[in-house]
């Protein structure tokens, strides 16, 4: 099944490429990337006027199964994916169970096997049932065929405990992903601390909480000598960390999630539970901190932080309302309007920070559109205008804190492993 | 002359400085009521006012129960543990059923900050806050206000001590917005742990030092020190916060002739003030209960009204 991608402005980093070509798909992999090929295709897309890029990469995704069916299902979840122009995603590990053994991570890939519509990568927890008490079988979880460590959702609190991870990791070849929050400081908070958590008489979180614990984690994986990833950065000094780190040879990379550009703590005023997340929406000195850093590129990748709730834990009392919002189907449109129109970041620079980076932290081979290569291809009308709204979301929870926004870059046509998954 | 357009009543910080002024005109011409011989005139009659308390309350609850009595409604009190809502129905949906028994106004007290606006954007009826989490406590502020500007005139330009737990506590919230809205010039006094974090920007001046704060100021109002709280690692001992912010006979000697004091109750005595205060001729604590019933049948009479007049196409 050879499929002929026609006049699209390709926009490809790994290969330095931004100009007018066509892509040949066949038998699952990038054919023949050229100015003009003339071929007999089993179909052809005309994608003049379009760009053409590699399927995004999010590395950073809840898809509930097994366990939380209700919230989400690898079937749902892709199909969102597929629909916002993601053809692989790292699947977070606080399922229920947990994937912190072989047997749990065994039940997945089934699952994975059965349902997914895109690829699916699967992130093994550090510690056991992500307790922060005793770690994972590291090796063994690496063997299973996941392809990173992270207790995401919470932070292993024990110093010694967290060295000895990344320590393990290091040995196994395995990448950690922290999710940094000193819960000691961030205790009993539900939004950013400031004037708007005075103003609304709600708990406040720091920027503290965040930060510090970045600071610890890059402390100690600069001992161990062992790369380590920051999820879902949101302020101003936690990027200062990280920009400190790199200039002194520490392998570190970040990710920042859209929600985290496009809105400040003001988006709380009208106890918006779709707008409660962790770490918080910030302040707009973080805001335009997270976007410089996109810019300076010491922020790598874009991922949605991807958290599906059903209404009957979101349509409550604010305090009582469940941490985090879905991300999969806006990601695209929001970072065009946010990022793209305001010159933050250029096409080329953030297909690589949403597709090539993540697919380099993660080592695996996703991300380009080389000859050989996967065929993982999006196809977008990168100057269509639209209006997101809840009865268009396809994933099973409809917890979007973007519904209503006007956004900008349709997906048309998602491609993966050579099969339209999606089309517009 | 401006009118009233909106269904609910959620905090201060909603209001422009007209309607303020219009709640506290209307509850002048309602507190002449309480003192006649048959204390009931027939504005909301045929109307029913449901107080829906998640959080004990007696005088907030009471209040509103004779003000809308005294404007001839039928009131329905539920409390927490007598209602469905110990079985696990969400606030949404129990405000939904009281809409669906026809009640026309929900007068709702709740622990969590915001509970009102989520259950006034849930509901057509009318939603007035009676106090959520560390929020707003809407009435509370009016009535304090409205006890002000009897005693001293006006409200523009005067100087408006609030001390106490300024961090936990929703009347500080209402009362900052109310005052300054009406060009009051306002200090929170605290110690440090229980400042909320960026206070200056409701505009106010925070300090932790009770003198100064007392100093020049035309009034002081004495929040209740919840001990009882959990958030009280931040709180300091019984004592130790009587000596250095309880509103004592000695420190309003030294503060300006005939400053005055009010507390919101139930006073804590001997912690936030001494008894001599609370009965003092500064005190002016039992007529903000008085005060209290006019405020709310104002408050009840202006959402009620403006229900009445969205449900015609009057207003949007």
């Amino acid at each position: 099944m050879a499929i002929l991608i026609k006049g699209g402005r390709v926009v490809d980093p790994a290969n330095k490429i931004d100009a007018p070509m066509d892509i040949l798909v066949d038998d699952g992999k990038i054919s023949r990337v050229a100015a003009n090929i003339d071929i007999q295709a089993d179909s052809v897309i005309d994608a003049s006027g379009k760009i053409v890029a590699p399927g995004m990469v999010d590395m950073h995704v809840h898809l509930r199964e097994p366990g939380r069916e209700d919230k989400e299902t690898v079937a749902t979840g892709t199909h969102a994916a597929a629909k916002g122009g993601v053809t692989s995603v790292l699947a977070m590990p606080n399922t229920i169970p947990a994937m912190d053994c072989p047997e749990h991570v065994g039940l997945l890939k089934e699952i994975i096997k059965r349902t997914a519509k895109i690829n699916v990568f699967i992130c093994g927890t550090i510690t056991q049932d992500r307790l922060g008490k005793e770690l994972s079988g590291i090796e063994e979880l690496k063997k299973s065929g996941v392809c990173a460590l992270s207790d995401d959702g919470d932070s292993v609190d024990d110093d010694k405990l967290m060295f000895r991870a990344l320590e393990e990791a290091g040995r196994a070849g395995i990448l950690t992903i922290c999710h940094c929050e000193d819960k000691a400081l961030s205790g009993k908070g539900v939004i950013n601390l400031g004037f708007n958590s005075t103003r609304l008489g709600l708990r406040g979180i720091s920027n503290e909480s965040e930060y510090k614990r970045i600071a610890r984690d890059i402390d100690l994986a600069g001992k161990a000598g062992v790369p380590v990833h920051i999820a879902h950065v949101s302020c101003r000094q936690s990027i200062e960390i990280i920009a400190e780190a790199k200039k002194k040879g520490i392998r570190v990379t970040c990710e920042t999630a859209p929600h985290y550009f496009s809105f400040t703590d003001e988006a709380l005023l009208g106890y918006d539970t779709n707008m409660k997340m962790n770490p918080p929406l910030r302040s707009p000195e973080d805001l335009k901190a997270v976007k410089k850093g996109l810019k300076d590129g010491i922020i790598d990748a874009i991922a949605s932080d991807h958290a599906p709730h059903t209404e009957n834990e979101k349509d409550i009392e604010f305090e009582r309302a469940a941490f985090g919002k879905i991300g999969l189907e806006s990601g695209l449109a929001v970072s065009v309007v946010e990022l793209i129109d305001q010159s933050v970041l250029t096409w080329p620079e953030f297909i690589q920070k949403a597709a090539l980076n993540p697919s380099r932290i993660l080592g695996i081979n996703k991300g380009t559109l080389s000859v050989g290569a996967d065929a993982d291809i999006m196809i977008v009308d990168a100057g269509k205008e639209f209006v997101l709204e809840k009865k268009n979301i396809v994933s099973k929870s409809k917890n979007s804190p973007f519904i209503g926004r006007k956004v900008k870059g349709l997906v048309e046509h998602t491609i993966c492993n050579g099969k339209l998954v999606f089309k517009a | 002359m401006m009118f009233w357009s909106k269904k609910d009543l959620l905090g201060l910080e909603y209001l422009t400085q007209e309607e303020i002024l219009l709640i506290l005109d209307t509850a002048e011409s309602f507190k002449e009521v309480s003192s006649r011989e048959i204390k009931k005139v027939p504005a909301l009659r045929g109307k029913t006012a449901v107080n829906l308390f998640y959080e004990p309350s007696t005088r907030t609850r009471i209040s509103f129960e004779v003000a809308a009595k005294r404007l001839s409604a039928d009131v329905i009190n539920i409390a927490t543990d007598t209602s469905s809502v110990r079985k696990g129905e969400t606030l949404i949906d129990t405000g939904k059923n009281i809409q669906a028994l026809k009640a026309d106004i929900v007068i709702v007290r709740h622990s969590c900050s915001g509970a009102a606006n989520m259950l006034a954007r849930a509901l057509d009826i009318s939603v007035v806050n009676a106090g959520d989490g560390w929020h707003e406590h809407p009435t509370q502020a009016l009535l304090d206000i409205f006890t002000l500007r009897e005693k001293l005139g006006k409200i523009a330009g005067l100087k408006v001590t609030i001390v106490g737990d300024i961090a936990h506590s929703r009347v500080a919230r209402s009362n900052i917005w109310g005052l300054t809205k009406l060009g009051a010039s306002v200090t929170v006094c605290a110690p440090e742990l229980l400042l909320p974090a960026e206070i200056e920007k409701m505009k106010v001046k925070a300090t932790s030092d009770i003198d100064k704060a007392l100093k020049d100021a035309d009034a002081v109002n004495v929040l209740r020190m919840q001990f009882e709280r959990d958030e009280n690692a931040a709180f300091p001992e019984q004592l130790d916060y009587y000596k250095k912010f309880g509103i004592t006979e000695e420190r309003l000697d030294r503060a300006q002739k005939g400053i005055i004091v009010m507390h919101p109750g139930p006073i804590n005595r001997g912690i936030e003030m001494s008894s001599g205060v609370a009965d003092g001729e500064n005190s002016v604590i039992l007529e903000q209960v008085t005060n209290g019933i006019a405020v709310r049948m104002a408050v009840l009479f202006l959402v009620a009204q403006a229900r009445e007049k969205i449900k015609n196409g009057d207003i949007d």
